[in-house]
């Protein structure tokens, strides 16, 4: 069965059209002043998802999940949770909890106090809080650290003990504000796949906004990109990757070549598109496309073969000459200019220690795609 | 002196060793000016005193016998250790208005500091979350009083509370009071006094410490269930705490000496330690009890400045 990416996925309710949504967000639209942080904005989360909203800087992703933390009230719209309305409820009445970009730690609380704060807040009985506390402190692998200061702490345990504060009082969503932010790379890499057996473990629903895309893409179950307010795209991380509907996701996640160009010709199967500059290309159908549309033709490197000849079956071949190859190990970038003008990015993974067909700079070169390879996109 | 010259000249060679001994020369000269200061303009000043207050009254110029004299030579200097009296400090256990008088003035500016601190607080709250363009605004009121010599201030209060004063003129034309409050040359007077005077005292430690929180620890307190009310007394004032002993000790430590504020706002009846020394200097001119009385209270103030340093130690050791 052919799939988009290499993952399969068998938590889709999203995909299912009787599922009840968890969180709503419906036309919610918050204005501060004269900006307008987020633009009548719908969107629908379910139980139990790993959910990531990523964009740029002031993009609104953070007011959005402050809005639902009850940190900011929207200007217009609704933001339902399991149903209710949160319209009114304050911070410390909602069943959900936040884990803060800055950790926001108490730091004048021992590790243990600061993840009992919330549990006492709510009442809760102090042999139960002791029990719970131990569990958390279990589960963030803090045991020996329970009587240390904030402070006394390294940045990774820091930001532990946010985590193990935000959902020791189990909410029903955990908000995660640039959860890994201020930790370094490798931590970084670790910590999201700590993240991802945590949400498993306790089935909470996890809303988490970034800025890193390799972040959500790792983590979430869906990602909301968003740009200016508004919501560009909501769909798997492979989706975003592979099938992205505009050129704005296209460009924000991965690379991508994008060639302009029109509709030429659409026979049963496939449409053929000329390029402003001359260079023709097949490609499988894409849906509302109709002959003489101005459109983007968006591929990503990694599906343009660059060789020294033209491959025979080859339906798209361009040819070209080396600009700039960069050996990264892994793979190799060339950046191929066609002789149109076009600048081509290309990556080859390194599969074998040796290539039998190399290439340096300023040869002569074909880059070669398959018909399904990229996606025709709205100019 | 070379040396020193090569030290600050940045394109000397730093590494040779006699510009390293200058450095360290230099560092521990930066670190001597401060003590200096404390030895001439404190620690002087007070053996003098302390020395004075060892001393018997007499008619001459100044008003005391010479005690541990200089001018004796090393053995009169010497001989003069067993000549010390301690008449001076026995005198004020035996009259029972020394004693009042420190506890009415240790009453007096703890009561005062209290009363400051309630109405500093809220001061320091509203300025430390106001927009950031604003701040310096609000911090220049703060200190803007300071520009008008505080005696001069202290006097406008008299203006304002006493009985045909402008406070009373105000509640008697409103028809609040019938009868004009008697304030004046009261203790209610010296408190207004006092809380008007070291406000800025208080103020500005607070908001020091209040601005530099980290605001979404709140957010984190209510997201938690904490409503605003309990995550005030659960965070933010915890986490003020540094600024609240600062503030505190900043009021009570001169508001117990206090003299012109007692004596303008006071009235004659008010018995407060300061007024007590003015008046055994001034009045008296009996300069060994007055040095003994300063040096009692010097004391008295010891413990809570040892306490206020014990806090900041403990502050800076948090912030690391």
């Amino acid at each position: 069965m052919k799939s988009l990416g290499s993952i399969r996925r068998d938590f889709a309710p999203w995909t299912d059209p009787n599922a009840k949504p968890y969180i709503q967000f419906d036309k919610v639209t918050k204005k501060f002043g004269d900006f307008t942080a987020v633009n009548n904005l719908s969107l629908t989360i379910f139980e139990r998802e790993f959910f990531a909203l990523l964009g740029a800087s002031g993009c609104g992703k953070s007011t959005l999940l402050r809005m639902l933390a009850g940190f900011e009230e929207p200007t217009a719209g609704r933001i339902l949770l399991d149903g209710q309305d949160l319209r009114g409820i304050p911070p410390y009445r909602r069943p959900v909890n936040m884990m803060f970009q800055s950790y926001a730690l108490f730091p004048h609380m021992t590790v243990e106090k600061n993840i009992a704060f919330g549990l006492k807040q709510e009442g809760m009985p102090a042999p139960d809080i002791e029990k719970r506390v131990a569990e958390m402190l279990r589960l963030v692998k803090l045991e020996q650290f329970a009587k240390r200061k904030p402070h006394q702490l390294s940045g990774g345990q820091r930001q532990r003990v946010a985590l193990a504060r935000s959902v020791a009082k189990r909410p029903k969503v955990l908000l995660l504000d640039e959860p890994l932010g201020a930790l370094d790379k490798k931590l970084r890499e670790e910590t999201q796949f700590e993240l991802m057996d945590l949400q498993q473990e306790l089935g909470l629903t996890f809303v988490v906004v970034t800025h890193d895309q390799e972040e959500a893409m790792t983590m979430a179950d869906r990602i909301a990109i968003m740009d200016k307010g508004e919501v560009m795209q909501v769909a798997t991380p492979a989706e975003i990757y592979e099938a992205p509907t505009s050129r704005f996701v296209a460009h924000f996640v991965g690379n991508v070549n994008l060639f302009e160009g029109k509709v030429a010709e659409r026979s049963a199967n496939t449409t053929r598109i000329t390029g402003a500059t001359g260079a023709e290309i097949v490609v499988d159908n894409a849906a509302n496309t109709a002959t003489g549309a101005e459109i983007v033709f968006a591929i990503r490197p990694e599906k343009i073969k660059v060789s020294s000849k033209k491959p025979a079956d080859a339906v798209n071949a361009l040819q070209g000459e080396v600009y700039d190859v960069a050996y990264l190990g892994d793979m190799t970038v060339y950046h191929i200019r066609l002789d149109d003008g076009q600048m081509v990015r290309a990556s080859a993974l390194n599969a074998s220690r040796v290539t039998e067909d190399p290439l340096t700079w300023n040869d002569r070169a074909w880059v070669s795609f398959r018909p399904d390879a990229g996606v025709i996109l709205a100019r | 002196m070379t040396d020193i010259a090569a030290a600050v000249s940045p394109s000397a060679e730093t590494t040779a060793l006699p510009s390293r001994l200058a450095q360290g020369f230099i560092s521990r000269l930066v670190i001597i000016i401060p003590y200096l200061w404390l030895l001439f303009f404190f620690l002087v000043p007070f053996i003098i005193v302390f020395k004075i207050s060892l001393s018997q009254t007499a008619i001459s110029m100044p008003p005391y016998t010479p005690v541990l004299d200089f001018a004796d030579g090393i053995s009169g200097f010497l001989a003069g250790f067993r000549e010390l009296n301690f008449d001076n400090y026995t005198w004020l256990t035996q009259d029972a208005l020394y004693f009042n008088a420190y506890v009415t003035s240790v009453i007096i500016a703890g009561i005062s500091t209290v009363l400051t601190l309630i109405v500093g607080y809220p001061i320091a709250y509203g300025m430390a979350r106001a927009p950031a363009s604003v701040r310096p605004t609000l911090l220049m009121l703060v200190i803007l009083p300071f520009w008008t010599s505080f005696l001069i201030r202290v006097y406008a209060w008299i203006g304002i509370l006493k009985p045909e004063g402008l406070l009373n003129q105000v509640l008697l034309a409103t028809g609040i009071i019938s009868q004009p409050l008697i304030i004046l040359n009261t203790y209610t007077a010296i408190f207004i006094g006092i809380v008007y005077s070291y406000l800025p005292f208080m103020v500005l430690p607070l908001y020091s410490s209040l601005e530099k929180m980290d605001y979404s620890l709140i957010e984190a307190a209510k997201d938690l269930g904490c409503p605003p009310t309990s995550a005030f007394w659960k965070i933010t004032f915890p986490l003020s705490l540094p600024g609240v002993i600062a503030g505190c000790l900043l009021v009570f430590i001169p508001a117990v000496g206090e003299f012109v504020i007692p004596d303008l706002l006071g009235g004659s009846q008010t018995l407060m330690i300061g007024k007590t020394l003015w008046n055994e200097f001034f009045a008296n001119r009996d300069w060994p009890v007055s040095s003994a009385v300063a040096v009692i209270l010097l004391l008295l103030l010891i413990v809570p400045i040892m306490f206020f340093q014990r806090a900041q130690a403990r502050a800076q050791e948090q912030d690391k």
